[in-house]
C-alpha cells in the first residue's frame, strides 16, 4: 500500500500539470488501449475462445502453492509477502491509474479520489453483507461493462485532445457508450454464429461449476 | 530475467497487453484525427470507426489462432 501510495503521489501532480489537450490525448489513448484489452478478453471469454476465471480453482491452486512453499511460524514470511505485494501493487496500479486519469482529465482529482474511497467502502460492505464466494460474481459481465466504459471515455477524450469536436459536445457520450456496447455484443453474436465450436464451449462454460477436483488448468488473467 | 528487463517487460505488458497491433492502431487513429482536425476537416468519426475495426480484427486474429491450434 505504501508503494502504491508513493506511485500515486508521484504521478498525480505530474498529470495535472500537463496542458489539457496533451493530457486528453495521453489519457484517452491509454484508457482506450486498456479498454480494448478488457473488451477483447471479455468477448473471447463470452464466446468460449478463452477460459473463464474459476475463482475456486485459482484459490485452491494458490493455497496449494503456498503450502508447498513451506510455512513459517515466526519471523518474516517471504512467500506470503511477495504474493500479497504483487497482487496489491499490480491490481492497485491499474485502478489508481484509472482514478487518477479520470480525475485529472476533469481537473477534479479530489472528487475522483473520494469516489474511489467510497467505492472501496461499498465493496467491503457488500462483501461483508453478502458473504458470497467470488465465484458467484458475474466477473466477465463486469469486465465487459468496464471495457465498454474505458473504451468510450478513452475514445471521447482522445479525439477531443487531438482536436476533433464531437457532435453535441459531452452529450456525444450518450451515443458512444451504447454504440461500443452494441458493437461488442454484435461481435460476440457474430463469433458464436460463425464458430459452432465456440458456441459449444460457451454453452459448457455456462453450466454451474462442479465441486473442486484435483485436476485442471488455471484460467489466464 | 534481470530486474531491469523484468521492469520493462512489466510496463510493456501493462500498457500494451496481449495485442500490440491494437495499441499501435489506437496511436495511428489519434494521429489521423489530429491531422484531419488540423486541416479543419471533421475528424470525430475516425476514432469510432477505427476502434470497432481494431476490436473486430483483434477478435478475428484470436479466433484464427485458436482454430489453428485445433
Amino acid at each position: 500500500m505504501l508503494a502504491l501510495a508513493a506511485i500515486v503521489a508521484a504521478f498525480g501532480p505530474a498529470l495535472t500539470s500537463l496542458p489539457i489537450d496533451v493530457l486528453r490525448v495521453l489519457v484517452g489513448g491509454l484508457l482506450l488501449i486498456f479498454g480494448l484489452q478488457w473488451l477483447r478478453k471479455a468477448i473471447l471469454r463470452s464466446v468460449g475462445l478463452k477460459a473463464k476465471h474459476d475463482e475456486l480453482q485459482i484459490y485452491r491452486q494458490e493455497t496449494e502453492a503456498a503450502g508447498a512453499a513451506g510455512s513459517r511460524h515466526s519471523g518474516f514470511d517471504g512467500y506470503a509477502f511477495t504474493v500479497s505485494f504483487k497482487g496489491v501493487l499490480l491490481e492497485g496500479v491499474e485502478v489508481a491509474f484509472i482514478v487518477l486519469t479520470f480525475g485529472a482529465n476533469q481537473q477534479r482529482l479530489p472528487l475522483a479520489a473520494a469516489a474511489a474511497g467510497l467505492a472501496v467502502l461499498l465493496v467491503i460492505a457488500l462483501g461483508v453483507a453478502a458473504r458470497a464466494p467470488l465465484a458467484r460474481v458475474p466477473e466477465n459481465t463486469m469486465k465487459l461493462a468496464v471495457g465498454v466504459m474505458l473504451s468510450s471515455f478513452g475514445m471521447f477524450w482522445g479525439a477531443e485532445g487531438a482536436g476533433a469536436s464531437w457532435p453535441g459536445g459531452d452529450a456525444a457520450l450518450l451515443a458512444i457508450v451504447p454504440g461500443v456496447l452494441i458493437a461488442a455484443i454484435a461481435l460476440i453474436w457474430t463469433v458464436l454464429r460463425c464458430s459452432p465450436r465456440s458456441a459449444l464451449v460457451a454453452l459448457v462454460d455456462s453450466v454451474p461449476a462442479q465441486p473442486p477436483e484435483n485436476s485442471g488448468e488455471a484460467a489466464n488473467a | 530475467m534481470r530486474p531491469v528487463e523484468g521492469f520493462f517487460a512489466g510496463v510493456w505488458g501493462f500498457v500494451v497487453g496481449d495485442d500490440w497491433r491494437t495499441a499501435l492502431g489506437v496511436v495511428v487513429a489519434l494521429a489521423l484525427t489530429a491531422l484531419l482536425a488540423t486541416a479543419a476537416i471533421p475528424a470525430w468519426w475516425v476514432m469510432p470507426v477505427v476502434v470497432v475495426g481494431l476490436l473486430a480484427l483483434s477478435i478475428l486474429r484470436a479466433a484464427r489462432s485458436v482454430s489453428r491450434r485445433g
